[in-house]
């Protein structure tokens, strides 16, 4: 059993700079839950799980394993198992023996030892190959068993993976992920993953933490980063297309966007124009055909095979729109709906929680 | 202008790479050739650019036949995947280097430089290096310089394939237009179903050096004219399946035996490939005529806007589209309902047998 608790950590690679990788930010990592660590090349996720794993000592602040300040240990006094991009296994022993040498080399009884080789190679489709030699798998199959020597140890606080599938070809991710997806179901572990990839992020994970430049800026559910972002950031780096974000000057249940009044559902206190905006996601955006909604005009309509995008122009904004099924479009007017428990208001874009009463 | 392939072919160490491919390209809109890995996209390319020739068949230019003419006397620009740029030059010059090699006049090179900085967003980087941008940058950069000389021909090869997806994403918005200002015949390899569609225009798909299919972009994908073609435009791949019809009723495996509804109807008895994309299925409710199938989740791979759920079913394992984010879990049991009306039902030589209705 193993708790994570990040107690005030900043970091900077260089002393006399300005600009901080990671800024100070508090967290406690859950027992048994998985966590991914979701941003851009340079966010800071990678800088933050080598805090984790020992491999960085913050500027500032403290790491602690439930109780235990380990901020000064080194890596092989902290507990835990990592999992890196490319495979790290011995290619001239078999299956079997690379699983379990990170087991042998804690003196633990050759039997224990071979019920847990079993049970992850099970887990991760390698039971047929217990007996080969490593060196004669395929990349995939590699990675698979560099998984399983970071999985085999139940004794860890946690297991830490730094975009373990990026070697892997893209027609095979899908059942790693389900095996990933498997083992953390079955063994009851903490599990921090490294992705810039939105869809392994939002697949593996029970909470997605979303950075930026050294930032945190949400941590939540999948199903709540999309349907809830905090962040314009998160709003527009999850979902295809992201989120649409217009300038809007906001007074009490009402927006005003490029001189159109959009009802809001919600009352907000008066916020100027400058820093504000509204958010709505293209999947909650409707074209609409019987003249209700908010005008504007139709720069270009996508047939994106199961779904039916149109691009359209609010004032000078540039908004997505899905067009159902049943909506007949036809020259280049056209008004749009937003779910109003879909539109959302952003302060120096940060979410306003306004008052639906 | 117009380029047409006449029956060409091409061989390579005693194996066919391209076999007997017959396709014109045409300014005015976007051919898209898509097609997977190894479906010779590149090697057309290279084709009509004229760097390699066919072993057989004829490349005309305005109805002239150029096989053997060299690539210098060709007006041709290449945009690969990987991001090429000189590392030691600036965004200026790079995107100026080709004018710089045709001995352009200053004050022209300076107009056709800036006229493509501002097409590609990249006027406040002209005086930065490669290696200061971003890698949308840098791909931006290669195709300000693709541009910039007025080729008759530009040809990209997978130019987004490198991409951070919401780089990707960005690029694929604004690329129909600013290539359609070239006035150059547009020709795109791209091994992504989505990508073609963004792109509309033409599609040829190809598989294993053939082309399957082509047509105007939303036709090739919603009225498939071979079995083959619908798998390179379904991504999710398609999902197939054999069904033996039978008096009224389907046989799907050894013992799976549904009734035949809708479309499936009014066929004639015999064998068929049906095939249906992820989102021909819904679950909890069932179409007007649906094929229905229990099955058992094995994961769903969420995206943000849309999730794949995988389900494994007595006959097969399928990947079904859901819009947002799904909540279902792994080992979750699902009824799977296929509507018939927009399934794709072929032939043992797969053709198809009746046309899906537009969807």
């Amino acid at each position: 059993m193993a708790r994570i608790t990040l107690d005030g950590i900043a970091h900077r690679y260089d002393t006399r700079s300005q600009s901080a990788a990671l800024k100070r930010l508090n967290h406690v990592w859950q027992h048994g839950r998985a966590y991914a660590l979701l941003g851009p090349s340079g966010c800071g996720k990678t800088t933050l799980l080598n805090i984790i794993s020992g491999l960085i000592m913050p500027s500032e602040g403290r790491v602690l394993f439930d109780e235990k300040d380990v901020t000064q240990l080194p890596t092989e006094r902290r507990n835990i198992a990592q999992v890196f991009q490319f495979p790290v296994i011995y290619d001239t022993m078999s299956v079997a023996e690379n699983l379990a040498f990170p087991l042998k080399n804690r003196g633990i009884d050759r039997r224990a030892v071979k019920a847990r080789v079993a049970e992850v190679a099970d887990l991760l489709g390698l039971t047929r190959d217990l007996s080969r030699r490593a060196r004669n798998l395929t990349a995939e199959a590699k990675q698979r068993v560099s998984l399983g020597r970071g999985l085999v140890r139940s004794d860890v606080a946690a297991i830490l993976f730094d975009e373990p599938l990026t070697v892997i070809d893209p027609s095979l991710k899908w059942q790693l992920r389900s095996k990933l997806k498997a083992v953390h179901r079955a063994l009851d572990l903490l599990m921090i993953y490294v992705t810039h990839d939105q869809v392994e992020a939002l697949t593996f994970a029970d909470e997605v933490v979303v950075m930026k430049d050294g930032s945190v800026l949400q941590v939540a559910t999948p199903t709540r980063l999309f349907e809830q972002p905090e962040h314009t950031f998160v709003g527009y780096f999850i979902g295809s297309p992201g989120m649409n974000l217009v300038a809007a000057e906001v007074d009490g249940h009402v927006a005003h966007v490029a001189g159109q009044a959009i009802e809001l559902g919600a009352r907000y206190p008066k916020l100027a124009a400058g820093s504000t905006k509204l958010g709505f996601r293209p999947d909650y955006t409707f074209l609409v055909a019987d003249g209700s909604g908010v005008p504007v005009q139709i720069r270009r309509m996508e047939d994106l095979g199961r779904r039916r995008l149109a691009r359209v122009a609010l004032g000078p904004h540039e908004i997505f729109a899905t067009v159902p099924h049943d909506v007949p479009i036809a020259g280049e007017q056209a008004h749009l709906a937003i779910r109003q428990d879909r539109l959302f208001v952003y302060a120096h874009d940060e979410l306003v929680s306004g008052d639906r009463r | 202008m117009s380029i047409c392939l006449d029956s060409v072919s091409m061989v390579s160490m005693g194996e066919s790479i391209i076999s007997n491919i017959s396709l014109t390209v045409e300014p005015g809109t976007m051919n898209v050739l898509l097609g997977p890995t190894q479906a010779g996209k590149t090697t057309l390319m290279r084709l009509m650019a004229g760097l390699d020739k066919p072993t057989s068949g004829r490349i005309l230019v305005d109805g002239k036949d150029v096989v053997g003419v060299p690539v210098r006397k060709r007006s041709v620009a290449m945009v690969y995947q990987q991001f090429m740029n000189y590392p030691s030059l600036s965004v200026y010059e790079n995107i100026a280097s080709p004018l710089r090699v045709a001995k352009l006049h200053a004050d022209e090179i300076d107009r056709r430089v800036s006229k493509a900085a501002r097409l590609l967003g990249l006027e406040s980087m002209l005086d930065r290096a490669p290696h200061q941008l971003s890698g949308g940058q840098q791909q931006r950069t290669a195709i300000a310089r693709a541009i910039v000389k007025g080729a008759n021909l530009v040809l990209l090869d997978e130019p987004l394939a490198n991409l951070d997806y919401k780089l990707r994403e960005e690029l694929r918005e604004e690329l129909p237009s600013i290539l359609n200002q070239t006035g150059a015949i547009l020709v795109y390899a791209t091994a992504e179903p989505l990508e073609a569609l963004l792109l509309g225009g033409i599609t040829a798909t190809l598989s294993e050096g053939r082309v399957i299919q082509c047509g105007p972009t939303p036709q090739v994908y919603h009225r498939p004219s071979h079995i083959d073609s619908a798998r390179v435009f379904s991504d999710p791949p398609l999902n197939e399946f054999t069904a033996s019809k039978q008096a009224g009723l389907l046989r799907l495996g050894v013992d799976v035996t549904v009734p035949a509804l809708g479309r499936l109807a009014e066929v004639a008895d015999g064998i068929y490939t049906l095939g249906f994309r992820g989102d021909m299925v819904r679950f909890d409710t069932p179409w007007p005529a649906s094929v229905s199938l229990p099955g058992r989740v094995t994961l769903a791979e969420i995206s943000g806007s849309e999730s794949f759920v995988h389900v494994e079913t007595a006959i097969g394992t399928f990947v079904c589209v859901e819009r947002g984010v799904s909540a279902r879990q792994p080992d979750q049991p699902v009824a799977m309902h296929v509507d018939t009306a927009r399934m794709f039902l072929f032939d043992r030589a797969g053709l198809p047998v009746a046309i899906a209705p537009d969807s």
